[in-house]
């Protein structure tokens, strides 16, 4: 396979020909932003955070969907570039409802993570505040719309890794919604195999595990009975 | 079908015509406002005169003055009857007797007329659209024959890149280029796809073309085909436009059973079939890569190019991708040749282009110009200004994606590389006229809202942006806005128009950017005076 040489950021990187800008950066231990990328899922270019600049070409490129060429320049973090990044996340601050504090996610969230690491410290858009709905009907899994940043991350690993098909997203615009087989509450989904990927792949706190939730917690005590009156009276209560 | 088969047919048809022809338009427009009982009355007005073997009414396509329909035209007397009603058509038969009528007549030398150049819409108003002889009678197919039988695919390529042909979809694409890079291709498969998924609003073009000539559009797209090497084309026509899918379909039928169609086309190696695919009404996939999405069954949505279509496009496969205009502007190039198309028009924009006018303009309809025409000829001259005694303001060309031509501009030539300059784009075609009532801001705003209910929701700056701007035009709207909230829509269509994913969302910026530039007074009117104390430290507005 042959190689290409470019520079990323003044460095010259070596990569393979069919190695993505976000991949022989990634090699090159430099690091560009992303969030709709997933390691293992195909790329759709769709947050726009990985944007960068090369050099004679006047548009911006997604790194993750953008193929390597000999003697490319490109600049990953450039004031514009940044702060076109800094107004992503802001329109997706902005989107829904992402509420930190009583998240989930809090300290685990790749869009708080991006915020901090961005800079990205206030918005100065009117927060939307759209009214959506909680998902509780699977079993294990909940679904909370308003964390969700459409990322499609769980939707293209629930088709290319699980194969299940069941997530997909609906409407169009600010009124797009993921959703579980045509629309009906995941627990009733028939395709759905509780395989728990989608939850793995989120990166907020729109997809979780059940029971791990704020205010989901729940004491055995029974639990403490069964263990004394075992010892004491030697009677396992069944 | 072979060429003398083709000759048989037109000479057949020139025979059995009449001494007298009433063209009763069939298309949309005049269709919204009765023409259909207006072609019934006919009918039996010539039954009732016993005119029968004198008079022919045709239903036939556009005849350009949607305003005035449903139109009559009169052959050979060139006649046109303007705003006929069922119960005129008895004195409008009789007018052929030499009975005199109070029957409103078009002015056909007016300058809506005489400045038009038909090439696209040459038959338009002239052919019954659902009878292919009609269509051959008028030389139809003859281009395709010759093609075929006197012309390998790479002097069609090559023809059509001498005629400087450019796409009519709206970012002018050199078409021989496109047809040159899928013809290069090796693939065992290649697909020919018509784009009529004409969404702009106040665009009417391609609908005229499809209702009026669809013949003359599968032509183009055989021609094509061949040139490429496809086997197989799609026309994705967006289903709010019923009666165009009806005449495709009509088309098609008629094109397979002469062999036009299918299997050894024009009794030659080559095949080629067409399927129609409706479109479920979402704007987005007009977009290349949505709109090959939705012909797959997948979600109408696009994705990122490279690789292009001519590369990588319907599954996969090397894909030719051109508008309706585009298609029918080849059969007169391969008839009279790359040379005589390339003579129209101006250095880099070639040939015509056929507008929509729609708006505050006294003469509504459909224009046929030879690029570079000033856009004061047609909205001024062809269009009759603004009625009653109205100013013209603006000119928005380009639909949701182009952006609005200040009065100040109108000497400006049409061409794609004129409008650019000045904030728009040629688009489709789609040309809406504002008068002094009009007001920018609010232009802004429905188009942005138009952009906002379309965007695909697929790239955050398209689905959130698009929001965030419409919020903010309609807080100008609204008296509520201050100059930070203009600096704040400033950024954000700077950010939008550069980090959308496709070209909806790189051009939804546009009306605001042109109305800015040519009419910032009317937001600043409407701006409140900023806070007087700015806060010394922004307060943290986020609640994450």
């Amino acid at each position: 396979m042959a190689a290409k040489t470019l520079t990323i950021d003044g460095q010259m990187v070596g990569a393979a020909e069919d190695q993505t800008i976000l991949e022989a950066a990634r090699d090159a231990g430099i690091h560009i932003p992303t969030l709709c990328h997933l390691e293992g899922v195909q790329d759709v270019g769709a947050c726009r955070l990985c944007l960068v600049e090369v050099t004679g070409i006047n548009k911006l490129l997604p790194a993750c969907v953008t193929k390597v060429t000999e003697g490319w320049e490109v600049r990953t973090s450039s004031e514009r570039l940044q702060r076109y990044r800094r107004m992503v996340l802001e329109l997706l601050f902005a989107e829904r409802n992402h509420v930190c504090a009583v998240c989930v996610a809090n300290g685990h969230c790749e869009l708080q993570n991006l915020a901090v690491s961005l800079g990205m410290d206030h918005v100065r858009f009117d927060y939307q505040h759209p009214r959506l709905d909680v998902d509780l009907s699977h079993r294990l899994f909940g679904m909370d719309h308003n964390r969700c940043v459409l990322c499609t991350r769980c939707v293209r690993t629930c088709w290319y890794i699980e194969g299940a098909g069941t997530l997909n997203v609906a409407g169009r615009g600010e009124k797009s919604k993921i959703i579980t087989d045509l629309n009906a509450p995941w627990g009733d989904s028939t395709t759905c195999t509780s395989c728990g990927k989608c939850v793995m792949a989120c990166p907020t706190g729109a997809l979780f595990y059940r029971g791990v939730t704020v205010a989901e917690m729940e004491r055995d005590r029974g639990h403490l009975e069964y263990i004394v009156t075992a010892r004491e009276k030697k009677q396992w209560i069944v | 079908m072979v060429l003398e088969e083709l000759v048989q047919i037109k000479e057949q048809e020139l025979a059995s015509r009449k001494k007298f022809t009433l063209r009763c338009c069939l298309a949309a427009g005049c269709v919204s406002s009765n023409a259909q009982a207006v072609k019934d009355a006919l009918d039996r007005a010539v039954k009732e005169a016993g005119l029968e073997k004198e008079v022919e009414v045709r239903g036939v396509g556009c005849m350009r003055l949607c305003c005035e329909g449903p139109l009559v035209a009169v052959d050979p007397a060139e006649v046109l009857f303007e705003k006929v009603a069922p119960a005129d058509c008895d004195a409008l038969v009789a007018t052929l007797k030499g009975v005199p009528s109070q029957l409103k007549r078009g002015d056909l030398t007016a300058p809506f007329f005489k400045h038009q150049l038909s090439i696209v819409l040459e038959n338009c108003g002239l052919v019954d659209p659902d009878r292919i002889e009609s269509y051959i009678a008028a030389d139809g197919y003859l281009a395709l024959r010759n093609v075929l039988r006197e012309m390998t695919p790479q002097e069609v390529v090559q023809l059509v890149t001498r005629s400087g042909l450019r796409g009519r979809g709206g970012a002018g694409y050199p078409t021989g280029l496109k047809w040159a890079t899928v013809a290069k291709t090796t693939s065992s498969r290649k697909f020919v796809i018509c784009n009529a998924d004409e969404g702009d609003p106040g665009a009417f073009m391609d609908r005229s073309v499809l209702e009026s000539d669809p013949h003359r559009v599968i032509e183009g797209m055989i021609i094509a085909a061949y040139a490429v090497g496809a086997d197989q084309g799609f026309i994705y026509v967006r289903a709010e436009y019923p009666l165009a899918i009806q005449r495709l379909q009509t088309a098609i039928r008629q094109a397979k059973q002469y062999g036009l169609l299918g299997s050894g086309v024009f009794e030659s190696p080559f095949n080629f079939n067409i399927e129609i695919r409706i479109g479920a009404g979402a704007f987005v996939c007009g977009e290349e890569t949505a709109l090959m999405a939705s012909i797959e069954g997948r979600r109408g949505q696009p994705r990122p190019r490279p690789p292009f279509p001519a590369e990588s496009g319907l599954w996969g496969h090397p894909t030719l991708i051109n508008n309706v205009e585009t298609f029918a502007n080849i059969p007169p190039i391969a008839l009279k040749g790359a040379e005589w198309f390339a003579g129209i028009g101006t250095e880099r924009s070639k040939g015509t282009k056929v507008f929509a006018l729609a708006g505050k303009i006294t003469n509504t309809g459909l224009i046929e110009v030879p690029m570079g025409t000033p856009l004061r000829t047609i909205v001024e001259e062809m269009g009759g200004g603004a009625p009653e005694g109205g100013q013209i303001k603006a000119v928005q060309t380009g639909g949701p994606s182009g952006g609005c031509i200040p009065a100040s501009q109108l000497d400006t030539p049409v061409d794609y590389e004129s409008l650019a300059k000045l904030g728009s784009i040629m688009g489709s075609g789609g040309m809406i006229v504002m008068d002094q009532t009009t007001n920018m801001v609010d232009v802004a705003r429905f188009f942005m809202e138009f952009c906002m209910d379309e965007s695909c929701g697929k790239c955050v700056p398209c689905r959130a942006g698009t929001v965030q701007m419409h919020h903010l035009l309609r807080k100008v709207m609204d008296r509520k806005a201050t100059s930070r909230d203009l600096a704040k829509l400033e950024e954000l269509c700077d950010m939008v128009k550069n980090t959308s994913l496709c070209g909806l969302g790189q051009t939804a910026p546009n009306p605001v950017l042109s109305t800015l530039r040519y009419f910032r007074n009317e937001y600043l009117e409407l701006l409140q005076p900023a806070p007087k104390q700015p806060a010394a430290v922004a307060p943290a507005t986020g609640i994450f």
